[in-house]
């Protein structure tokens, strides 16, 4: 696994692309793709899709931790819709990443990593502090 | 990246900001997979409906609108996905007037840039079919896959700040679909019912959707035993990409670059193999229609509608009377046909609404939803299916047939 243990609470991540800048905070974790258009309610800051493990979750402020980038074209405007408004994510982790989800994240100087030797939504405990630094030469999450 | 001088020069300012915005945006994104250069595109096909964009979106457009002519002109085909609204039905739908607004904005800085408003979804059926081979930038995931499978283009998804960038630089970073290594299979399909109408393919895409699981998964169907029409792989192609966000497949014998299997294998790779059969959709649609027994709104879209589909809807309602709300979406390309031949007239005397130029979940679904008072809601379309959950309303998929029977039923969906 390409993992580092750093200390007793200090495990990291390596992802193999990122864009953004740092970023902190909590958690949000399930294994589960991720579409703004498909899987929001942008107005409320919550998961919407009835479907989604997250359903009725707030995203606002939260580190998200999902699967796959999922659905359609939307996410490229919406990333960038959600955070003039500031009701958004802190940062996006996906195991894989489709096109949109990267275009998305560069129109909206968006902090995203994605691509790791291991499930990442198995690695990282719901709630827990977590920094992603998508600028290090070797682009990581790391639970603080 | 490698650059040629002519990109140099847009990244360095001397072709305007607007240039320099784009090419930048499209390093940053070709940087992320790994783009070695650029590769030129002869289309481009940018979503960009305000309910997406928002009124930053809309405000970041008007800017780029602002600059000088010779700065913000789109320099190869640049056409549009359905819009926000109808305006000539926006009342009967009771979009706001702040909607229009923003809609009316949105419309008056693309054509600043020179793009076409074409506000479709099925440009590879009205406009201009790319052909194999062909390199484009196109914005809405349908249009995608067809492209791609169907006619043997070449795109990724490109988001609509995407879409725009290669309408105003002319090209686009070479990545994923436009190389040839990743037009690769990496799942095998067999299916062994072919099926029969649009929910049939539409639930066939969304399984294969759900086993591929990512953007870079490449299925390959074997066992279809028909070559199917436009509109069937219009729909089996667009749900596959809404469930599996996949842009590419492989239909053995007739998708052109599948003439047989062994065209689209990897030789000596290891491939993840499935097979799917007439229990597996029937299941798919009743996964969502067992939880459905009454619908406020029946809604034919996503895609819009052919000439031939409206055709369909018009003879089923003939001698017939809608009696809850019944959505007939179309493009702007289709709806005059459908006027002259007397279709609109037909589905409209039966009390259907058609609409032109936008499509449902494109156009302020939750605000309809709240002003409608529609919660439950019956269409064909497994891609407007897999969406429209987020946006609070109950789906359900059924066949064409059953549809307009709810509509006259007064929404009650026959056992």
């Amino acid at each position: 696994m390409n993992s580092e243990n750093r200390g007793m609470s200090d495990k990291v991540f390596y992802a193999a692309a990122g864009m953004g800048m740092k970023r902190r905070g909590l958690a949000l974790v399930a294994k589960n793709g991720f579409s703004a258009r498909y899987d929001l309610d942008r107005t409320r800051g919550i998961f919407s899709r009835p479907e989604h493990k997250l359903a009725g979750e707030s995203y606002v402020g939260r580190v998200l931790v999902l699967d796959a980038a999922k659905g359609g074209v939307a996410t490229a405007w919406m990333l960038h819709e959600m955070k003039a408004r500031d009701i958004m994510p802190e940062a996006l982790v996906l195991n894989t990443v489709n096109p949109i989800m990267v275009q998305g994240a560069a129109f909206a100087d968006f902090t995203m990593i994605s691509g790791f030797d291991c499930d990442i939504t198995e690695a990282i405990p719901n709630g827990a502090l977590v920094e992603v630094d998508p600028l290090a030469e070797r682009p990581f999450i790391r639970i603080v | 990246m490698r650059l040629t001088h002519e990109e140099e020069a847009m990244r360095a300012g001397n072709l305007g900001p607007a240039l320099q915005w784009a090419i930048e945006h499209q390093i940053r994104v070709g940087r992320y997979f790994g783009a070695s250069d650029f590769v030129p595109v002869s289309q481009a096909h940018v979503m960009a409906d305000t309910e997406s964009l928002g009124r930053a979106g809309v405000e970041w457009l008007e800017r780029l609108a602002g600059l000088p002519p010779e700065h913000r002109q789109v320099r190869i085909p640049t056409i549009t996905d359905p819009r926000g609204t109808d305006f000539a039905a926006a009342h009967r739908l009771k979009h706001e007037p702040w909607i229009l607004d923003l809609e009316r904005r949105a419309i008056a800085a693309f054509q600043a840039l020179g793009v076409l408003m074409t506000d479709t979804c099925i440009n590879y059926q009205t406009i201009m079919a790319p052909v194999r081979g062909e390199h484009v930038a196109y914005g809405d995931t349908g249009v995608v896959i067809y492209s791609n499978s169907v006619c043997g283009a070449r795109s990724n998804f490109e988001g609509g700040p995407s879409a725009l960038s290669a309408g105003l630089t002319g090209r686009t970073p070479r990545y994923g679909y436009h190389r040839d290594e990743h037009r690769r299979a990496t799942l095998v399909v067999t299916v062994a019912w072919t099926p029969c109408v649009f929910n049939d393919w539409g639930a066939l895409g969304g399984i294969v959707g759900r086993l591929a699981g990512d953007y870079w998964q490449v299925p390959a169907l074997v066992g279809i035993e028909r070559v199917p029409s436009s509109d069937e792989m219009k729909h089996f192609g667009a749900a596959l990409a809404s469930y599996g966000s996949v842009a590419l497949f492989h239909m053995a014998g007739i998708t052109p670059e599948a003439h047989r299997l062994d065209d689209v294998l990897i030789p000596g790779a290891a491939m993840r193999a499935f097979a799917v059969g007439e229990a597996d959709i029937l299941a798919f649609q009743g996964s969502y229609t067992q939880k459905v027994e009454q619908v406020d709104v029946v809604v034919f879209s996503a895609p819009q509608l052919s000439l031939v589909e409206m055709q369909l809807v018009a003879g089923l309602l003939d001698g017939r009377r809608a009696t809850i709300p019944l959505l007939v979406v179309t493009s702007p390309q289709v709806k005059p046909d459908a006027d002259r031949l007397g279709l609109t007239a037909r589905i409209e005397a039966a009390g259907g609404m058609v609409l032109s130029g936008m499509c449902f979940y494109q156009s302020y679904a939750r605000e309809m939803a709240e002003a409608n008072g529609w919660k439950r809601l019956a269409t064909n379309s497994a891609k407007l299916t897999n969406i429209i959950g987020g946006y609070g309303y109950a789906p359900a998929l059924l066949s064409m047939e059953a549809c307009i029977d709810a509509a006259c039923a007064g929404g009650r969906i026959a056992p």
